[in-house]
């Protein structure tokens, strides 16, 4: 394997990676708060598609972006109103998002099928980050959305960790009547965080559209929202490993493309299969590790919060 | 001012009424979108045209005697899946894999069809019958022995087994098993007559209803009066209390995931050989996903379910039948999802009373 | 005399379904006092305290503090205006150090939170009180005298003037209810107020400066003090005399049934959980196990009754071995279980009566009839158990979760000791009963008894230990510390043998 080859390799990993990654920092935030939102898959199709349209319409990508943004918070404020003020099941309001994505995607995106875009985000050198041997052409040869991945990860790791938000945050997804008698409005913070999250796997979407494919296709994001709830169990909630996880299943996506390249003899549809037979195979083996170190997911995931339940 | 109030018990008017008013309340959701959708095409679009849009897609469900049949036609995977997927949702297991049982249960009974051609009726069909079972059964059982060993999510890993089921099914058909007369379409050779499920009359409803209605009723008793049902409700209801009791778990964990994807096997096997009548590209248009709401809808009641199937198959027909009209099919899946959003949302209705303070009460 | 009044409660009235859990009810608490709120299980003070601290929104009624008018919408509120609650299950989030607990919802940290001056003022101000606590601690790794003081300190930092203890003592010994005393005495001192939430007649007497009564959510009577006796004070809280209860005498024990050697299990957390555990029960033995929640008694159980597998040692029932057998194996030698936990882990909250009733018996010739059940005879069988502890029901179809704590018991029992049991693991068996349902559940523990059942009797309550058991034995971080016959059991000998010392040193000191 010459040193482009994995240069390349890397590179793709990076982008292939960039729309689970937005979709895992935003299912992570949410399963933070103890909700659990398997509508990702659904949110990231509505940020797809209102991001390509709007685009389209006005030939200015990050309207694009702004648009996905508001796609998908409103498709996860539907789901905050139903798990949160009508204490719905979450798995299932989870899955009608979903369902209700796919068939909103399609819909809105029907005249849109096959239309070129003309302003799609291209790669952009950073000067003299670009140009450092190995890193650079790694790293810093991507569009501006990848780099707004590289700062918005530290940053939510810092406002989880290091912060008086992320200390709240985590107290309601742990132990909400903990949080709510000392004051912290626990359905304030999970609208809060389940509307950001899914304004991120909006963003997730529209990296899609907007700069990896970059076009409108139905059904597009061909199960990367749930790989992305799956990334979240393998990062134990932690956006710098959430990071690592999605470039690794960028990896795996690229591998697929580049493997017949290499002259490997392997039919595509079981290349294709890769990320998904990846995504059982971890969570497989997380979950066993979590068994034997006992690191568990928030305390109150799944349960909904109702004060006066005696 | 406004006050919930927890109910002592769910209001009976309230369980028969919710999902008509959700019903109600999704294709008024649909009817909007339609319209907002209309408004910013070059043409423009009056309510008028939105009604006709649904008068088009009742007429088309319900409006002949094609029409009734393709409903049904449409609800019998429907009904299957849904069945299974009641069965692993009734143990608290969210079995979202039914498209990818179906898939496989499908693969099964074309392998039969396709390999041995030859074989006679009265062992070809009952062949093809009991490989859609196996094959939806084992394919459940991939994310369901984790899932009672270990504890891994089986929501995640059923649905990861959709995707590779599809693909599993696509290189068959795109590879090995391309029939050399179908002009490059991803499409088997069409099956012998033996492998054919027989119809009902004329119509294309065909034997699968038959399998429906007896696995429903079979459902019904098992839950009813078998020592395994009474254990799968309490496992469901409450894992502790079942441990203690001496159930065993896991050993059932298994079980309903292996019936789940059977029954959703099933359907994949009757659609294959019944409509298709040979395995092609797209055999599903979602059945799987459709399957998640009958249930839910249904509240996991075997006979209900056959109910629901029918009126979200009629749904499909309907949205197919205004296809033409330059609506977009997907619009089905979207009242589809809105109707399980208006029902989930209508249980918090069970629950709770509104109370206007000062006031009498209100039932809602 | 507002002036010195610090909360005034008037006329609340509380609603829940089905009960009226606070009917207009009164309350005052001046500064600089503690004031009792007395009353049995039910009575309707932990509701009443729920409203003061804002956690619930009375249907009727106004708050004052100190003469203003108040209406609390949360309890962030409440604490604003210097209301703070210690509640009986604690609010604290465990994967989180005690710092991270106390400064939670409060702004005074600032946007990134200078944890280290944080954890420096908590231990100034809780020296300042007595309390003993670590900072830097996580919770999951304190004890529950512990979690406690942490709770205290949190309501301190926030500058709490009324401080309101939800039965503080419930899951204390003796010496550290002592303790806790000292440290609220302490704050009166400092002109706070404290309202303590009791139904024991001899914390009031200790304590407190003034007394409360509720009876079935009315406010019956306040005293001072200084004019009250146990006596009235009983007869206020119950609405009659209480009849003293009948020493029992100690019964005819027989051979052993029940015998542990040396059983170590692991627990769910890093915590002790048993270790090298040996203890014997006879034919007609109550044995009680008292320990700090957290010492093994959950562990202890579940290890008898199959649901924790053992890492060492061996279990015995009339001579067999019967180490790591599925609970099924254990339920058919004949041990019958009241969880801790009776609605979520003995029962199932959303199934009716029968389904409830047939749980164990199921699977028998006569009730099963090959793979089916016979629904008719499962009928009959269950109307038999519901008459023989006398529960109404108003359908056998409706969810037993709707019935109250004490019928959900009757209900649990009446399974359990259906099929004359060998042995009876009982935790916590009255835990939030009212006193008449308490009492019936002994009673039917006492038969059993008589009828020559052997009895681990597991409670946090050591007057409930001391009343019905024939010996006693403590845990304390897994270990058995040792077992004392009921008649050399003081509660300050156990309380001590609790916090970690061995009978020996007990009488030593």
């Amino acid at each position: 394997m010459t040193q482009e080859f994995l240069i390349t390799i890397l590179a793709t990993a990076i982008t292939a990676g960039t729309p689970i990654l937005f979709a895992a920092l935003g299912e992570l935030l949410t399963e933070r708060s103890g909700i659990l939102n398997l509508g990702v898959e659904g949110m990231m199709l509505v940020g797809a598609v209102s991001g390509f349209i709007f685009a389209v319409k006005t030939n200015d990508p990050w309207l694009g972006v702004l648009a996905a943004l508001v796609g998908g918070g409103l498709m996860a404020l539907i789901h905050a109103f139903l798990t949160v003020t009508l204490q719905a099941n979450q798995v299932v309001t989870g899955l009608a998002l979903t369902l209700f994505g796919t068939g909103l995607s399609g819909f809105l995106g029907k005249p849109y099928i096959g239309v070129p875009i003309e302003n799609a985000f291209k790669p952009v050198n950073l000067g003299i980050l670009s140009d450092i041997p190995f890193i650079g052409p790694v790293f810093f040869q991507h569009d501006q959305l990848v780099y707004l991945s590289y700062i918005v990860v530290p940053v939510l790791w810092f406002l989880i960790y290091r912060t008086r938000l992320g200390l709240n945050l985590r107290a309601v997804g742990e132990n909400p009547a903990s949080a709510d008698s000392l004051g912290v409005s626990v359905y304030k913070v999970r609208y809060f965080y389940v509307t950001l999250g899914g304004m991120l796997a909006g963003l997730g979407g529209a990296y899609l559209s907007l700069a990896y494919a970059p076009t409108w296709l139905e059904n597009m994001t061909a199960g990367r929202g749930w790989i992305a709830v799956a990334l979240v169990i393998f990062a134990t909630w932690n956006p710098l490993r959430a990071m690592l996880g999605s470039y690794i299943f960028g990896g795996i996506d690229a591998f697929g493309f580049r493997a017949q390249a290499m002259g490997i003899a392997i039919p595509s549809f079981f290349l294709k299969m890769l990320p998904y037979i990846f995504t059982i195979l971890v969570l497989i083996m997380v979950t066993r590790k979590a068994m034997a170190n006992r690191v568990g997911s928030p305390g109150a995931l799944g349960v909904p919060y109702d004060r006066e339940e005696r | 001012m406004i006050k919930l109030e927890r109910r002592a018990a769910p209001s009976s008017m309230g369980l028969v009424l919710i999902p008509v008013i959700a019903v109600f309340l999704a294709l008024i959701t649909g009817a909007i979108f339609l319209y907002l959708n209309g408004l910013s095409s070059p043409k423009g679009i009056t309510w008028g045209q939105v009604f006709a849009v649904y008068g088009g897609m009742l007429d088309g469900a319900f409006g002949s005697t094609y029409g009734v049949s393709e409903t049904i036609v449409k609800a019998i995977p429907l009904m299957l899946c849904g069945l299974g997927v009641s069965m692993a949702f009734r143990m608290q297991l969210w079995n979202i894999g039914a498209e990818g049982q179906f898939y496989m249960g499908a693969f099964g009974a074309s392998w039969l069809a396709l390999t041995y051609p030859e074989l006679p009726v009265y062992l070809m069909l009952p062949g093809m019958v009991l490989l859609g079972l196996l094959c939806g059964g084992l394919w459940a059982l991939i994310p369901g022995i984790p899932r009672a060993y270990l504890g891994v999510n089986e929501t995640i890993t059923t649905l990861m087994l959709n995707y590779v089921a599809i693909l599993w099914v696509n290189y068959f058909i795109f590879g090995p098993w391309k029939d050399p007369q179908g002009m490059n379409f991803p499409l088997s050779k069409p099956f012998e007559p033996s492998a054919v499920l027989p119809t009902l009359g004329s119509s294309r409803v065909h034997f699968g209803l038959v399998f429906a209605l007896a696995i429903a009723v079979l459902l019904w008793f098992v839950l009813k009066q078998s020592r395994w049902g009474y254990e799968v409700t309490v496992i469901g209801e409450s894992p502790r209390t079942a441990r203690y009791a001496g159930m065993n778990i896991k050993k059932n964990i298994i079980l309903v995931m292996f019936v789940s994807g059977a029954i959703a096997g099933l359907a994949g096997m009757a659609e294959v050989s019944a409509i298709t009548q040979r395995m092609q590209q797209g055999l599903s248009p979602g059945y799987g996903y459709t399957a998640i709401i009958v249930a839910w809808l249904a509240k996991l009641n075997p006979f209900a379910i056959i109910l629901v199937a029918i009126l979200l198959g009629a749904l499909q027909v309907g949205g197919y039948s205004v296809q033409t009209t330059g609506v977009p099919a997907a619009i089905v899946f979207m009242i589809q999802g809105a109707l399980l959003f208006f029902v989930l949302g209508g249980e918090f209705f069970n629950r709770f009373r509104i109370v206007l303070k000062n006031q009498g009460k209100v039932e809602v | 005399m507002t002036e010195s009044l610090l909360v005034d409660m008037r006329q609340i009235t509380k609603k829940f379904p089905g009960v009226l859990a606070n009917d207009q009810v009164e309350l005052q608490v001046k500064r600089g006092e503690i004031l009792a709120l007395l009353g049995e299980n039910g009575s309707g003070k932990s509701t009443l305290m729920s409203i003061l601290s804002g956690l619930y929104r009375p249907d009727a009624g106004e708050i004052y503090v100190a003469g203003h008018q108040v209406s609390f919408k949360s309890p962030r509120e409440a604490i604003k205006a210097g209301i703070g609650m210690v509640h009986q299950h604690f609010k604290q989030v465990e994967t989180f150090s005690v710092a991270e607990n106390v400064i939670l919802g409060s702004k005074d940290a600032g946007f990134t939170m200078n944890t280290k001056q944080v954890e420096k003022e908590i231990a100034e101000l809780s020296q300042g009180y007595g309390l003993q606590v670590d900072p830097t601690a996580k919770i999951w790794q304190l004890s529950v005298a512990e979690r406690q003081r942490v709770e205290i300190v949190k309501m301190l930092y926030r500058g709490s003037k009324l401080l309101v203890l939800d039965e503080p003592t419930a899951v204390l010994t003796p010496q550290e209810a002592r303790e806790l005393f000292q440290v609220i005495k302490q704050m009166t001192t400092r002109g706070q107020s404290v309202i303590l939430i009791t139904h024991k007649l001899n914390e009031v007497m200790e304590v407190a400066d003034r007394v409360t009564i509720l009876r079935n959510g009315k406010s019956v009577a306040t005293r001072e003090r200084s004019q009250v006796n146990e006596r009235e004070l009983a007869r206020l809280m119950m609405g009659q005399d209480i009849i003293a209860p009948t020493k029992r005498k100690l019964g005819n024990l027989g051979q052993p049934i029940l015998q542990l050697k040396d059983v170590s299990a692991p627990s769910d957390s890093n915590r002790a959980g048993l270790c090298n555990v040996s203890l014997s029960v006879r034919e007609g033995e109550i044995l009680g196990i008292a320990g700090i929640a957290g010492n093994g008694r959950r562990e202890l159980a579940e290890a008898i009754v199959g649901l924790r597998s053992l890492t060492g040692g061996s279990i015995t029932l009339c001579g067999k071995d019967v180490s790591n057998f599925s609970p099924r194996e254990i339920i058919e030698e004949g041990v019958s279980y009241i969880p801790e936990d009776r609605l979520g882990s003995g029962l199932v909250p959303n199934l009716g009566a029968i389904d409830n009733l047939i749980l164990k018996e199921y699977r028998r010739p006569g009730l099963g009839r090959g793979p089916f059940i016979n629904r008719k005879l499962a009928k009959e069988f269950a109307l038999r158990l519901i008459e023989s502890v006398g529960v109404k029901l108003t359908g056998l179809e409706a969810p037993v979760k709707m019935l109250s704590g004490g019928n959900l018991q009757r209900i649990l029992l009446a399974r359990e000791l259906a099929a004359k049991p060998k042995v009876i693991v009982a935790v916590y068996p009255v835990r939030g009963l009212d006193i008449a349902a308490a009492e019936a559940v002994h009673q039917m523990l006492l038969e059993q008894r008589s009828k020559g059942a052997a009895i681990v009797l597991i409670s946090e309550d050591l007057e409930e230990l001391l009343k019905l058991s024939d010996n006693i034995g403590v845990l304390y971080k897994g270990t058995l510390m040792g077992v004392l016959p009921v008649t050399e059991a003081e509660p300050e000998k156990v309380g001590l043998m609790m916090l970690g010392s061995q009978p020996e040193e007990v009488k030593a000191s």
